[in-house]
């Protein structure tokens, strides 16, 4: 007769690594994380329509402005620095809430003069908006609550239109 | 007769016991936070700088096109041809609606290049996007 023997084992895992191994792997994942956010000027492009029939609009309240390869601005027939721009947006949309801005360029436009005068426009606008702000919320733009920002975004709507390039040899 | 000072034994070690349910949890946060998708990038681009620059909270929306100095067009790991960006883009809105394309465009490509890649987006109908540009000082 055999008598099986039982050997006790004990059946414990050792813990004690466990706050070693947790540690490692959050050191992994505190090296991988990238916190940097991105920047940069947002719009909303128009939808792509297939035959553009042609919208008149009266010609006072549209502003035309026109980049050529060199960088200079033209603003409604007038030549225009590209820093000047902000300050004379600002009078027109003040002066007129159904401006519509135009800005065409030609091919040969280096992306970097695009963006300052879009940056412009856009600071223009970010300005009116704070004024607009400032006075009916009492506070500055970076501090409206969503419901505010979208009275202040109905107030001051943004009309940017990206008129297609000019060929130009 | 002596007058015995008490003292207050308190005890000195610092219990360590939850220090493991600590560590998990921070370690949760970030294996949530992170975003462990990178591309390589093969088109050489500077970007431009504006003072208007907006941040974009939510990188999940976002998805990038390069533009490099050479006017080629990367989307995801791979060099395309213009014609070839509708494509992608539209795949890239049907599977995220309220997808934003990030534009990474070198500051001295052209305005042609930037516009028929526009017209491609436009078609495909992806037509948030953002000029990525570094916030100037």
């Amino acid at each position: 007769m055999f008598l099986k023997r039982r050997i006790s084992r004990e059946a414990v895992i050792p813990s004690s690594s466990l706050a070693d191994i947790a540690f490692l792997l959050l050191i992994f994942f505190l090296v991988t994380t990238t916190i940097d956010v991105d920047t940069g000027i947002s719009l909303v492009m128009p939808p792509w329509i297939e035959d553009v029939e042609q919208v008149k609009v009266k010609s006072e309240n549209i502003a035309n402005i026109l980049v050529d390869e060199e960088g200079n601005c033209l603003l409604d027939d007038q030549i225009v620095s590209i820093p000047m721009l902000k300050d004379i947006m600002k009078e027109k949309i003040k002066a007129n809430d159904k401006l519509i801005i135009s800005l065409k360029t030609v091919r040969a436009t280096p992306y970097r003069i695009y963006i300052d005068v879009l940056d412009e426009l856009k600071q223009a606008y970010n300005e009116l908006r704070d004024e607009y702000s400032l006075s009916k919320f009492g506070k500055p733009l970076s501090q409206v609550t969503e419901a505010e920002m979208k009275e202040i975004r109905k107030a001051i709507p943004q009309r940017i239109s990206l008129a297609e390039p000019e060929k130009v040899d | 007769m002596r007058f015995k000072k008490k003292r207050a034994n308190p005890q000195q070690e610092i219990p360590t016991a939850s220090m493991p349910d600590i560590i998990f949890m921070l370690l949760i946060f970030f294996m949530v936070t992170t975003v462990l998708r990178e591309y390589d990038v093969l088109v050489k681009y500077e970007l431009p700088e504006a003072v208007s620059v907006e941040k974009i909270e939510n990188k999940r929306l976002l998805s990038y096109i390069w533009i490099g100095n050479d006017e080629r067009i990367q989307i995801d790991d791979s060099i395309l041809p213009v014609e070839e960006v509708m494509n992608v883009a539209y795949h890239k809105r049907l599977s995220n609606p309220n997808v934003i394309m990030s534009l990474h465009i070198d500051k001295g490509s052209r305005m042609g290049v930037v516009h028929d890649v526009q017209q491609q987006l436009r078609r495909a109908d992806a037509l948030r996007i953002n000029y990525s540009a570094l916030r100037k000082l």
